[in-house]
């Protein structure tokens, strides 16, 4: 499956195997990963939980991917969310183009990022030590987003 | 008409609802109208849902703007600005 909200683990090198299995087109392969870090805004995050939107977050990743495909040229797309209690460290999203060149795969993955930070419903509670709350979100994942709008 | 509303994160929170039936009367047309008529119940749902709030909506699962007409039967959602990733 091209889309995947899991609270379960994933394995980076498995995923980037399976997606390039049996394609010799591929030459390309760019891989994004996100994950949880200790700070944020001054405080010390402890742990934080990913809420999301059962049924909208598929549509909307799977809006993102065909915007993706209809754009560049790529071939193969994934992108693993995970939801639930997470720690620092943990990784927390990842997502996988291949192409036969870099310059589409690097483009897509950049584009993918960046439309799941503004349209994909997933929400961040983070407990800190100065208590918990939930994570605000940045007006540079909007500036980020725009910039793809007039290509 | 009769629309199935879901509220997500800080919202769901501050409400104490995730999830609600509600029929509607004739004037409510569209997302924004459905805001007014659920600020108009008072507390929690005039401040959560209050014009200076910066809110997201979906309906059928689509992000949509607030001068979207509503459809009968449709789920429609609240929720806060995203932040996955």
């Amino acid at each position: 499956m091209p889309i995947r909200i899991q609270e379960a683990d994933f394995d980076v090198s498995a995923e980037i195997a399976a997606l390039r299995k049996g394609d010799p087109r591929v030459g390309a392969v760019v891989t994004f990963l996100g994950a949880v870090r200790d700070m944020n805004d001054g405080s010390h995050v402890k742990e934080m939980t990913l809420e999301h939107y059962p049924g909208m977050t598929e549509k909307a990743l799977q809006e993102i991917l065909d915007q993706a495909k209809a754009r560049w040229d790529i071939y193969q797309t994934l992108v693993i969310h995970r939801v639930g209690p997470l720690l620092p460290e943990d990784q927390i999203v990842l997502v996988v183009v291949s192409s036969a060149h870099r310059g589409e795969a690097f483009a897509a993955c950049e584009f993918i990022m960046d439309y799941l930070k503004t349209a994909a419903p997933f929400w961040k509670k983070e407990n800190t030590s100065d208590g918990a709350r939930w994570v605000d979100a940045r007006v540079t994942d909007d500036a980020a987003m725009a910039r793809w709008a007039k290509k | 008409m009769k629309l199935e509303l879901r509220f997500f994160a800080s919202l769901r929170e501050a409400l104490g609802v995730s999830q609600e039936s509600i029929v509607t009367p004739d004037s409510v047309k569209t997302i924004a109208d459905l805001r007014v008529h659920l600020i108009e119940r008072g507390n929690p749902w005039a401040e959560v849902l209050a014009q200076s709030k910066v809110l997201r909506c979906a309906l059928n699962q689509v992000m949509v703007d607030a001068s979207t007409p509503l459809i009968d039967n449709a789920e429609v959602a609240f929720f806060p600005p995203v932040t996955g990733g």
